[in-house]
This record gives C-alpha cells, structure tokens and sequence, in this order.
C-alpha cells in the first residue's frame, strides 16, 4: 500500500490509483469535469491542479494535474497551496466564460456538478465584459434535451457515448473555439444508453426531457431506494415523486449490479405508475357485467364470501410482483393450488436455469464480474434488447484483453486516452450465437447467427472441446466446428470466461449447451462465471418459490367444479393463447384479480383490487443473479390503493381462513415466508428491518431542504396533515430524520455537502468506484454446490433442417416495446417499432413478397397480419416476431408455421 | 406647584406640534417602497410573466409556505403551472424576494391582509400575478438568459453572439 502525503499528513491509499481518485477517496474535495470514475482520466478539464514537491525539503513544487498523476508511494502533494487554489479558480473561469446565465431555467440547477464546483474553486463573480458564444440545439428524440451553450467542453458525453456505450451517431464536431456535442443532423440517438448522458454531463446540456414536462428540482423530490422493474438485471434505481406523482427515474450506484448506469427502458419506462390505465379503487362487475367501484370494506365482504363458498381457489402468481405479494398468494391459495404466472415452456426454461444455478458447480455472474470478463460466449440470447445494461458491461469485457496484452508499455489502466489509443479498435473476445444479428455484433469477435438448435450443438461442441468428457457432437459441419474450435480455444485462455445464456430463445437446449460450456470451463478455470438472463424483474424469486405452470391450471380449473381464479399482478393474455386465457378466465366462476394496471384479464374479472406499483410497494425482487434487493415505496399509496401481499392478507382474514390479517407489517410476512422456505432466509438481510434507526431517527425520503410543506395541500386544508406512517421500513415520508449517511441499502438520494450533484456518490463509497459504505446492498440467495458435481446434459438436438413452405418462428425482442409496463411511457411507445416478421432474402423469394409485403401467420391459433421484413443475418428457414408488441398475441415458444402472402 | 405649572407648560407647548397619530383607516400611512408586505408576482417591460418557475423561492422560505409547479409553453418559456403561497404562515422576510433571481416575487408595501378564515390567506397565481413590473422596471430575464424561447432565437440575446455556424472551416 502506498502513502502518499496531502499537506504533509500521511495517507495509506490503493496501488495503482491517480492522485485524484485516491484522494477524492480519502474524503478530500478536489474539483473535476473531465474525470468519471468508471471512465477515467484524459486530463481535459485542467480543473484537479494540485501541487506535487520532490521531497519534504522541496517548498516550491510544481502544478500538476492529479487526475494524470499516478500516486506513487511517497508522493507529497498539496490541495491547499496558494497557488494551486489560483490555479483552479482561474480554469474554472475560463470554462465559466460562455456559460449562459441560465441556472433558473436549467434542469440541472440544483444538482449540477458546474455549480458545485464553481462554488468550491471561488469563483462566484464574472469578471468578463464580451458577449456569449451561442450554439444551435438538436432535437434528440423524446428523452433527452439538448443546450449547447452550457457546454464546458468536458468531452465526457462523447466518451461515454462513443467510448463506453459504443453508440456511433454521436459526435464532437467543429473545431477550436466552437466545439460542439452532438449528431450530424437532428434525429433520435440510437444508443439505448443515451438517457445516463444526464447524469455523465456536468451541466446541463442534456437533460431529462420526460422530468421536462413535470419539472421539480432535486430538493424537492421525495425519493427512497428502489429496484427496476423493466428487466431481471435488477439495477437500483432512485426514483423520485412530487405532489403525489413519480417525476423521475435516478440511477442509485451499486457496484456489484449497475454500478453508475441505467437503461433508458429503466430510465424512462416509469411513466406507467401515473398512468391514466392505473387501477384505484375496488371494482366489482355486477350482474349486468358492468365495473362498478367499490368501497374497500365492500369489496373484502364480496371476494371474502366467494372465496369461502368456492371449493376449489387457484392462484396464479406473477414474476413481476414482488417475492413477498407471491408469498402471500400462496399462503391464500396453499402450495398445491399456486400457479405461476407464465406458460409450460417459460417455467421449464426457468426451473432449467435456477437448477443450474443452484446445482451446478458454477456461480453465476455479477454485473460487476460481466464488466470484468476477459472472455464471452453469448448463447441464444439478444443481450442489448433483453438485458440492456448487461450489454454495456459485455462491452466493456471486450476491452479487457487488449488492455492485459499491452502491458509492457506500462500505461497507467486509468490513463484512458492513452489506453484507447495503445489498443486502437481491438476488441477481445466476444462470441455471439444468436437466432438473428443484434446491437452487440460489430463489437463481437464472431457472430453467428442460426436456428436454436444450431446454437446448441455449437454450443455442446465447445463444451466438448473444453473437456473430452461432455457429451460429443456429432454430424458437426466443418465450418461450426472450426467456430467452436476458435471458442474454445479463447474460452479456454481467458482468466476469467463468462457464459451468457437465458430463457429468451425459447430452447432448453440452448441452456443446457450453456450449462455444460460452463462446467466443462470451470473444471479447467475456477473464476468461470455463467449469466443466465431472465425475462422479468422477479422471475427468479418465483420460479425459487417453485409451483405450476399456468396452462395446467386449466386442467385443474376443469378437473373441479366451483372454482375462484385469484390472478396477482399479470396479464393472462402475455403469457398464454387467447383460447386458453378465455378458456381459463371463463371456465373459472369468479376470477379476482389484483393488479396496478388495466388490462385484458382485468376487464375479464369479477373482481378486481387497485395493487401498488413498485413506487408505492415494499417487497423484494430476486434478480437473474439470484441477488435479492429490497425496493421501498416513494410515494404513500394514493386512495385504496395498497400492496398485493396487504390485500391478500386482509382476503385472508375476510374468507374467514384466519381471525384477522396475518400481516401488519412488511417485517412479519418476511418472517413468514422465511420460516416457510429457508431457501430465502438471506431476504430478511436485504435490508434493515422497519424498526432500524440511525441515532434514534428514521432515515427522511424528503431532503432536508424540501420546499412548500406548509403551501402544497393548503388549497385543500390550510392545517398541514400528518406525515403518512410507513410501518413497513425504516424510512419515513418526511423531512425529519437522520441527514447523514444511512447503511448503503436504504440510501434515498446521493447527497453530500459541497456535492449537490450525482457526483456526490463518491461520499458513499468506501473507495470511488468500489463498494458501497457497509457492502453493496443485496444478499445473494444460490452460490454454487461446494462439492462441485459435474452431471452433463447429454440431450443433443438434431441440427436445424428447413421444411419446405414452413418457417421456424422465434421469437424476438426490442428493448422499448416488448416490455409490458414501460410500452405505457410515451417516449418508449413513441421508440417502439410497428409488428413485423422478419425472414431471409431467400425465403422472402419463396413467399414471393417484398419488404413490407403483409403475410398472415397463425401465431397462438391468432391470425397475425405482419409487413415483412428482409433481413439477411436472420438464417434461412427461420422467422422472427418480435414479442410484446402491442398486436402480437404469442407466448414466444418456437413453432413451425405457414406464412401465407396476403 | 412648580411641576403642575412645567405639565400645563408641556401640554400648551404640544399644541403646536405635528400629529404623529394617524387616524387609521380613514387616513393611511405612508409606507416605503421596500416596506415588506404582501407578496405579488409581477411582469416584465414586456408583458410576460417574469416568474420562471426555478423553485428558489420555495426553497428559500423558512417557513415553507410556497409551493409551485413549473412548465413550460410550446417554444421553451419556462413558467408556473400553479404557484401558491400560504399567507397564514408566511413571516414576511423576504427571503423570496432576495432569492429570486428574475425580479418576479416582489414584497410590496400593503400589510391590510386580515381575514376571517384562514383559507382566505392561501393565495394562488391569479391572486398574486399583478400586471405591471413591481419596484424593478425594466428588467426581463430572458433578454439576458441563453435559452431560446418564443420571439427571441438563439443568439438575439443582450449577452450573445450570433450562433456558431458548425460547417465554415474559417477560423
């Protein structure tokens, strides 16, 4: 461990860091624009000057920027020299000359890294006496503002969006004193990464364009810990509200998940929480079938006497509810009567994966440990449209080999520029096989695009070839074999090699191939990791929680008379045939459903219960890790509006199965479901329980500089009203509290004093870029078996062979679209393509259509009339409909089907 | 003796004093300009509104007795939705005024505010937005601001240069 010395003090600090990072990580404040830290130093900005002295006897030293220093042991610096200050407050001045006098119209005043750095450097007065450069603006599509002239010239958008976000249409053009960000003519930035240039810019030349429309600064917004609901990858989010809406989506840092990054699905998918389409109050359908609201009281008589008179009560649980609401539906429901929410194929995909996660001897990859991959084999899963920030740290993974190999000309790993430009375009290792070409093929070393058949043989060749004993392929054609010698081989050098597989391609092979390229890796290389995507937010807590699949529920339903459906939080018609969805809705006599959101299997309920959001909820959501993070509500739930595992519980009580409600509070059914399935027994560790206080206090969702408490319901009741009781965590809806730093799983918002901006983050870790203070939050719940037996999966399936005037239909997926409740964003509708089918040139020819040419194919006993599309990287033979779209009715399972050109 | 006849002195000599008493309210005193009392909302040379909606006031309140929602029209000009202020709690600082950065949040000198009911005291956009310019003519922060909005484009403002041309290569 080096010491180095700030202002003659010693200081231990990690080997290998800049003076910057080293001492913003022993606490002291230095300014910076240019530095991020995941993105590291190009010595832009001149802001971090600090002085260096030879030696103790040296009093004159010298300005260097401590950003492109490294902090050699020994190194004797000073932040406060006189002329370092002078320094810093003259750079800032320059960078200050153009900026326009816009704080009170910007978005990011408040929380912008410029102002706080501005205020630190001193200088509070301009002293410049000409006019402003202007800039024209573009229009960057329908999530992000754009004001050039705020620009400082920090060059940090371009080298995120470029350098780490691998977008192309992003640009810096002109030239000396009007340099400008941005793209070569206005239109939508293509990358899906572009929402986190919000938070990368130090100012605000990007901003948050849906925050725009209902703008409210940082210090006003209430704001707890939360998870993502719009993919399994799990980010922590901090989501914000106002005035009883959610205003905005903030990444929230966790290293071992999204560290500083969000998706813009995550970002700007939040627009359904306060969606026209929410569900509010109890609606029952009388005897003409119409809706009618009901009290709550009345509602929990009616769903009480059904439930007591039915014989039979089947639940249907929900990967996007949380662990504790599924929890409760199976205790109402008991265990043989529990469903899962999803169709035959996703819950054998699912159980397949969980089973190779818990059994096999190999742990499964941390967001975290994706990033730091030196190798990759992508197995049947579109990475950039099913888990998107998981592509973001592939793409960081492929710069880890090239950086190893360049070792000998002793470039500094935070030297950025000089590392990019040692390396140049080499990539490392990145094998794609996927059913049709994704985002992430330009960066990838091979990708090789077939039917998932094809991508499971290639894949059980690999395994083969990493380890004699797993199962040989054979009738191998030569090229696929050369492939998977070239993986192996790579897979098999690499230091720490990663395999992706999933559940999206709909093949349990593929999964299986994955499963045994992993194994036979870890046999040779025990940091093998293997990342199984997951396709929603809590899929893997439910398919821990174990039941049956939706579609035997109907058997069951039919198998015995007077039987109450109870459906939590989804929508039957996602996951299943419209004849079966119908054929269950309408075989059972009353269906109850609980849920946030109208949709089709709400307008077919006898009952329907308003369920919280993830806004308004507290629950636990099991990521495709197997991580388990709590979330916590940000708003008070509006009306009757209350979380599913409540209603259940009062359902409880009114069926008469219990004296009164079994929980009260959050805590109590986390006991519960722990002493009912100890596999989840690290939950009740995810977070603090809600009787936690720091010094007595609880920790505030307001800020401490929380505006209009006495004005905001005065128009109603000049008497301010009670702060709501939150018994269900230890924060509170107020903006009394603790005001310091609370453990890292219960962090409202990143604030410190002198930080008003996200950069404030670097207070609350325990080294910048490292770990939170008290360990990044979540538990992980499977760690592999310690024994480490390695059973193959054997079951090789036959190689992919075209059937003449058929097309294998799979399924694929678009990052804004094929998520349920994001779709409800107007800027994530407003990105979503219209439905197609895309097949081959050649099968095109066959079916003699052109592009956009309508075919009609029977997708889950549904007509589909869809425009084609031609595309060469789809194999021939297949077709691909991307699901989820708004007029695709198809659970996604591969099926041989006729295109008829209409 | 002596100090009855300095008392009928002083009470003579008082009669040919100025009257400090004011026969309020059928005579009103006279308050100066910067006095702080009722809080108005006031428009710039122009006519617009001069409240950008940045939320500073409502911050800068110690009692917490505005609140607002900002918004915007279709060419960028920022301003409130809904701007209230709760005068039943408000102490009449004047910390609005001193932190507001477009001269829009003004304390004027009219203190007449009694009311009944206190919900009378809570006072909405339409109760506080006047048509003139308050203490402070003549200033109209988007003149100075970058921001383009309606009727003036980028570069026509009184600190800018015309907008940088991204194509000419002439330095």
């Amino acid at each position: 461990m080096p010491t180095i010395y700030v202002e003659g003090q010693p200081y231990e600090v990690s080997p290998g860091l800049n003076l910057l990072h080293a001492c913003l990580s022993l606490g002291f404040n230095i300014p910076y624009f240019c530095w991020h830290p995941a993105m590291h130093s190009v010595g832009a900005c001149r802001q971090c000057a600090v002085k260096l002295f030879k030696d103790e006897n040296d009093t004159k030293g010298k300005i260097v920027m401590s950003c492109m220093t490294l902090a050699r042991d020994g190194t004797r610096i000073s932040i406060a020299d006189p002329q370092a200050v002078w320094f810093r407050k003259v750079a800032i001045e320059w960078l200050m000359l153009n900026h326009p006098h816009d704080c009170p119209v910007c978005d990011e005043g408040g929380e912008c890294h410029l102002q706080d750095m501005t205020e630190m450097c001193g200088h509070v007065y301009r002293r410049t006496r000409f006019k402003k450069r202007t800039y024209r603006n573009q229009y960057l599509g329908p999530f992000l503002t754009h004001e050039m002239n705020r620009c400082i010239q920090c060059y940090r958008c371009v080298r995120f969006y470029r350098g780490y976000a691998g977008g192309r249409d992003f640009h810096t053009l002109a030239w000396h004193n009007s340099v400008y960000f941005g793209r070569h003519q206005d239109g939508v930035l293509q990358s899906k990464f572009s929402g986190n240039l919000v938070e990368v810019c130090p100012t605000g030349v990007f901003d948050d364009k849906t925050l725009a429309r209902h703008y409210v600064r940082k210090w006003d917004l209430q704001t707890a810990p939360s998870i993502c609901v719009h993919c399994a990858l799990g980010c922590n989010t901090i989501p914000g509200a106002r005035y009883g809406t959610l205003r905005r989506i903030r990444n929230r840092y966790n290293g071992d998940v999204n560290s500083y990054w969000l998706c813009d699905r995550g970002r700007y998918g939040y627009e359904f929480v306060n969606s026209p389409q929410r569900i509010r109050r109890p609606l029952l359908r009388n005897g003409d079938g119409r809706p009618t609201l009901a009290a709550k009281e009345t509602a929990l008589t009616q769903i009480g006497g059904v439930l007591r008179e039915s014989r039979h009560v089947i639940g249907i649980g929900s990967a996007r509810a949380s662990l504790e609401s599924n929890f409760a539906l199976r205790c109402l429901v008991g265990p043989e009567n529990f469903y899962l929410g999803t169709c035959r194929a996703e819950v054998q995909l699912l159980s397949a994966a969980i089973d190779v996660l818990r059994n096999g001897p190999v742990p499964s990859a941390s967001l975290h440990e994706a990033a730091w991959a030196d190798a990759v084999f992508v197995l049947g899963e579109d990475v950039p449209n099913v888990a998107p920030v998981l592509e973001l740290a592939l793409r960081q993974s492929t710069l880890r080999k090239p950086s190893d190999t360049i070792q000998d000309l002793h470039i500094e790993p935070w030297n950025d520029a000089a590392l990019r430009e040692a390396i140049q375009t080499e990539k490392g290792p990145l094998f794609l096989a996927t059913t049709y070409s994704t985002d992430l093929d330009a960066s990838a070393t091979q990708a090789y695009h077939a039917a998932p058949q094809d991508i499971a043989r290639l894949g059980f060749a690999v395994a083969n070839l990493l380890d004699a004993n797993a199962p040989s392929v054979p009738g191998l054609l030569a090229p696929i074999a050369a492939l998977a010698r070239q993986i192996a081989g790579q897979l098999a050098e690499a230091r720490r090699p990663l395999v992706v597989a999933g559940v999206h391609c709909g093949m349990g092979a593929v999964l299986q191939a994955a499963a045994n390229v992993a194994y036979a890796l870890q046999r040779k290389n025990e940091n093998t990791r293997i990342c199984l995507a997951a396709p929603w937010c809590n899929s893997l807590g439910l398919g821990m929680m174990g039941g049956k699949c939706v579609d035997s529920a109907i058997d069951a339903l039919r198998a015995r008379g007077s039987t109450t459906l109870v459906v939590l939080e989804s929508d039957l018609y996602r996951h299943l045939d419209v004849a079966e969805a119908n054929n269950l809705l309408n075989t059972a006599n009353h269906v109850v459903v609980l849920d946030s959101l109208r949709h089709k299997t709400t307008d077919k309920a006898d009952f329907v219960l308003p369920a919280g959001t993830f806004a308004e909820s507290t629950g636990t959501f099991v990521n495709n890790e197997g991580r388990a993070q709590r979330f916590f509500a940000v708003l008070p739930p509006a009306g009757e509006v209350q979380e599913s595992w409540r209603w259940i519980g009062e359902l409880l009580a009114a069926s008469g199965q219990r004296s009164s409600a079994p929980w009260q509070t959050f805590d109590e059914i986390v006991e519960d479901l722990v002493r009912a399935m100890p596999a989840f027994a690290p939950v009740a560790r995810a977070a603090p329980s809600a009787d936690f206080r720091m010094a007595g206090q609880r920790i505030p969702r307001q800020s401490h500089r929380y505006s209009g408490r006495t004005a905001i319901h005065a128009a109603v009741n000049v008497h301010e009203p009670q702060p709501p009781a939150d018994p269900d965590s230890p924060l509170a809806f107020s903006m009394e509290g603790y005001l310091n730093q609370p453990p890292s799983s219960l962090i409202p918002r990143f604030w410190a004093p002198q930080w008003n901006s996200v950069q404030a983050v670097n207070k609350f870790q325990e080294e910048v870029a490292g770990v939170l203070r008290g360990g990044n939050p979540g538990k992980r719940l499977i760690e592999p078996q310690a024994d480490g037996q390695v059973e193959y999966f054997t079951e090789i399936p036959e190689a992919f062979e075209r059937r003449e005037g058929y097309l294998l239909v799979v399924p694929g997926y678009h990052v804004f679209g094929s998520e349920e409740l994001s779709i409800l964003s107007s800027g994530v509708a407003e990105l979503a393509p219209m439905p197609y089918i895309a097949v081959n040139p050649e099968d095109a020819g066959k079916l003699i259509v052109r592009e956009n040419g309508l075919v009609d194919v029977a997708l889950s006993t549904t007509s589909h009339y869809l425009p084609v599309r031609i595309a060469p990287a789809v194999p021939p033979g297949l077709a691909v409909v991307p699901m989820g779209l708004p007029g695709i009715q198809w659970n996604g399972q591969p099926v041989w089907k006729k295109l008829l050109r209409t | 003796m002596l100090s009855l006849i300095r008392t009928v002195w002083l009470v003579l000599l008082h009669m040919f004093h100025r009257r400090v008493t004011i026969q309020y309210p059928e005579h009103k005193a006279p308050l100066p300009p910067r006095w702080r009392g009722r809080i108005i909302l006031s428009r710039d040379p122009d006519g617009g509104e001069r409240c950008v909606a940045c939320y500073l006031c409502a911050i800068a309140c110690p009692v917490d007795c505005i609140a607002l929602q900002a918004t915007q029209d279709e060419h960028g000009r920022r301003y409130p939705e809904w701007f209230r202020i709760n005068f039943s709690r408000c102490i009449f600082c004047g910390f609005c005024e001193e932190a507001c950065p477009t001269y829009a949040i003004q304390l004027t000198p009219d203190f007449e505010m009694s009311e009944y009911h206190r919900e009378n005291l809570v006072y909405e956009k339409e109760d506080l937005l006047i048509s003139g310019q308050g203490k402070y003519h003549g200033y109209n922060f988007y003149r100075v601001a970058g921001l383009a909005i309606g009727g003036k484009d980028k570069g026509q403002g009184e600190e800018d240069r015309p907008p940088v041309d991204l194509r000419t290569l002439l330095p």
